[in-house]
């Protein structure tokens, strides 16, 4: 039997380095003597601290929380005493403010932390209203809070539910191993989701780099019609979710639009595995799988890292990091951010934690552009690199609207097939920003 | 330690495909032309190509210490400029031709208009159609093939050693004065890279595996002058012949190195397509009806210059666009 393949126009094809940590199943990292949770993890409103410097903290209680509706709460996740609430190091480079949690090692978890209930005896609303208690956002690196996800406008119907196990950045290979070790959970958090929008059909989409991946969900969905096990072939930005959807629905999210406009939620794998445990234990989002990667790292590994864990620990437990690493980066190495300092903390966005020699990254010099159009080729958005970054130097704002690029998402696609190793994305960014400057003074 | 992370914003790494590595290729795929070339004219064919590069080195690096600019010559982009220059010259031109068209080339069509990537013409057939309204008579005189030719001299009774080639043959008579298959191998007068059809074949080929040009162009310019080969015919309309239009002259050369040619060519598929359409109808009308046997070089000069137009209105199909949308 042929089994349908799945993919996209456009993209490319980088070495995918997850040989390193691939087959080294997750371990748990212990939780450090001092926690920084920052107030801010995901998109959305900042949150307020609520507890105080002094106050004894169990694990689980909820530490900071907001009422904007795009938020989510921060939970201790250790118990202990509330040191400080300062700014604080954050991955994103500027300090946001965090709460700081002596650990006492006790680990005495919250009267609050109770099984809600199997998601099948539970409404929509129920599901949604744990999502958002437990803290959950998008774990794929954006970190978009999940309950607003799964709350589309009323006018949009929701068609289908994809899980997004593609992982197409290079290195990382967290996602891969939830997969094959934490497989029911998976698809107890996609049930959870379907069972949400009532619909009884659910994908997941995962890279044919993952051949064992498909195989351990394939067999875990044996018998059971509603779920399809999507092959993906292996191109980068396939966990793009615009890319997924076109790849797997044929629809196309509308230029600005979201995912529901055309019927579709997508959701990633650790936050289904996140969902589950919330449903079933109770358990806020405390803890996440980080590939720690890299050819600056001693002992390449996944780890469940508790949230608040300072980067320099969990390169500890990854045998350490050698002299001659050039860059940090949290997430991969197409859109990831890089780091400056290993006490920044880990958080529900970090996906992974690359360490990179010289030999790993590109710092070459610019050439002249020389209109070849591999940028063009490769824009999985089917845009026009080259001209963008043309007039986003001249600050052409008509050029920029015309060549639209408010549709880019800046994954690097162009940057990568460039031979003369132009910064497109870097002008594209800049473009971006004055242009939306520029409209917002405007109206 | 920690002050020493280089922070930068993404993507971190980046594919091994160079500019220069691009342009090496292309002067790989450039040698089974020079190889018939001198087979059929002899060594002075190599030599006109090596004064030919040598000069558009030469002027490039002179532009970049006079200008006290960055030195460039490191991108090869000289040397292919060099050698297609000398390709598309008559073998029997003096030394100094090549000398002078690599400076129009180099100085005037390429770095007067900001150097590498910035020029809106071919800088060879911008030379190339300089030396030829310039000198119209040296550039014009064909030697018939394998010839003994003096490897550096100039040839001083050019008459006995010349004929007319397959085109101008074509256009003065009708009549075809060379088999397929001498139009296939490169028996036949002509520009020194032009003659070989199958040299250039393996040219293409290699590059198409190399993946440095795209199919695109290249067969809708030789697919494109078949069928105006055919439909505007020397004898009248619908009586040409689609295989000879495409065989003789420089539409092979034209169609794989120079119409491909990265800063002059649009950027998508489609206006690629219609580049090549555009230099096949154009090639064809010049050929026929206009006062040159040979029509390739401004067939592809004007595609040059409308090349910024491709651009603007042939846009790739963007990830949820609208139907009919404005540009």
């Amino acid at each position: 039997m042929t089994v349908k393949k799945y993919t996209f126009k456009g993209g490319i094809h980088p070495d995918d380095s997850k040989g390193l940590t691939k087959d080294i199943p997750v371990k748990v990292l212990p939780a450090p003597e001092t926690v920084y949770i920052p107030l801010r993890q995901h998109i959305g409103a900042l949150l307020e601290p609520c507890v105080k410097v002094g106050d004894y903290v169990k694990k689980g209680q909820i530490i900071g929380n907001s009422e904007a509706f795009v938020s989510v709460p921060v939970h201790a996740t250790v118990s202990g005493t509330v040191k400080a609430i300062e700014p604080y190091y954050h991955p994103s480079g500027v300090k946001v403010p965090a709460v700081v949690i002596e650990n006492d090692g006790q680990d005495t978890l919250s009267e609050d932390i109770k099984p809600v209930g199997e998601y099948y005896n539970l409404t929509p609303l129920q599901i949604i209203d744990a999502i958002r208690n437990a803290g959950i956002v998008g774990m794929g690196g954006a970190a978009f809070p999940t309950h607003v996800k799964l709350s589309p406008p009323k006018d949009k119907k929701i068609e289908y539910v994809i899980i997004n196990g593609a992982e197409c950045e290079p290195y990382l290979t967290s996602d891969h191993r939830v997969m094959l070790e934490n497989t029911e959970e998976v698809i107890y958090g996609l049930k959870s989701i379907m069972h949400v929008f009532s619909l009884d059909k659910g994908y997941i989409a995962v890279e044919n780099n993952k051949p064992d991946a498909i195989k351990a969900l394939r067999e875990a969905v044996k018998g059971d019609n509603s779920i399809e096990i999507c092959e993906m072939i292996t191109k980068y930005p396939q966990g793009s979710e615009k890319q997924l959807i076109n790849a797997i629905t044929g629809r196309q999210v509308p230029s600005g639009g979201l995912p529901a406009d055309v019927g579709v939620v997508v959701n990633n794998i650790d936050t289904c595995v996140a969902i589950s445990r919330a449903l079933r234990t109770g358990m806020p989002l405390m803890s996440r799988v980080v590939t720690v990667s890299g050819k600056g790292i001693n002992n390449p590994a996944n780890f469940e890292v508790t949230i608040g864990t300072p980067f320099e620990e969990v390169a500890k437990a990854a045998g350490g990091i050698k002299e001659n690493v050039r860059k940090v980066i949290m997430g991969g190495p197409m859109m990831g951010m890089t780091q400056y300092n290993l006490d920044t903390p880990v958080i529900k966005g970090t996906s992974g934690l690359l360490f990179l020699l010289d030999s790993e990254i590109f710092d070459e010099k610019e050439m002249p552009c020389t209109k070849c159009g591999k940028c063009v080729d490769a824009c999985p958005m089917g845009l026009m690199p080259l001209y963008l970054m043309a007039y986003s130097r001249n600050e052409n704002y008509d050029g920029l609207k015309n060549y639209h690029i408010l549709d880019c998402m800046e994954c690097g696609s162009c940057c990568y097939v460039c031979p003369s190793k132009k910064k497109i994305i870097q002008h594209i960014r800049v473009g971006k920003a004055k242009l939306q400057i520029k409209m917002r003074k405007e109206n | 330690m920690s002050e020493k992370f280089v922070v930068s914003s993404s993507p971190h790494i980046s594919s091994d495909n160079y500019i220069c590595n691009i342009m090496k290729n292309v002067l790989v795929a450039l040698i089974p032309a020079l190889l018939m070339g001198a087979y059929v004219f002899g060594i002075r064919a190599v030599v006109l190509t090596a004064v030919s590069i040598i000069s558009c080195v030469v002027f490039e690096s002179l532009w970049n210490t006079v200008n006290k600019k960055e030195e460039t010559i490191g991108d090869c982009s000289a040397c292919i400029t060099g050698a297609l220059l000398a390709f598309i010259l008559p073998v029997s031109v003096p030394l100094w031709i090549p000398v002078v068209g690599a400076f129009f080339a180099i100085i005037i069509v390429k770095q007067l208009f900001g150097g590498l990537g910035q020029n809106f013409l071919n800088p060879a057939l911008g030379a190339r159609a300089f030396l030829l309204a310039s000198w119209p008579v040296a550039m014009t005189v064909y030697t018939k093939p394998f010839e003994k030719l003096p490897w550096i001299k100039s040839i001083q009774d050019i008459d006995a050693l010349s004929g007319a080639t397959p085109l101008a043959v074509m256009k003065q008579s009708g009549e075809m004065s060379a088999t397929y298959f001498d139009l296939f191998i490169g028996n036949v007068g002509g520009c020194i890279g032009e003659v070989s059809t199958v040299a250039v074949l393996i040219g293409f080929i290699y590059l198409l595996f190399k993946k440095i040009i795209k199919p695109h162009a290249p067969l809708a310019y030789i697919l494109s002058t078949a069928l105006f080969g055919w439909i505007i015919g020397y004898n009248g309309a619908f009586t040409g012949d689609p295989l000879f239009s495409v065989l003789s002259g420089g539409v092979l050369l034209g169609a794989v190195f120079m119409i491909t040619d990265y800063t002059t060519s649009p950027t998508t598929a489609l206006g690629n397509i219609i580049g090549g359409i555009v230099a096949g109808f154009l090639t064809v009308l010049i050929r026929v009806k206009g006062g040159y046997p040979e029509g390739v070089t401004y067939a592809i000069m004007v595609v040059n210059v409308i090349t910024p137009l491709l651009d603007k209105y042939i846009q790739p199909k963007r990830y949820g666009g609208r139907k009919n949308e404005k540009r």
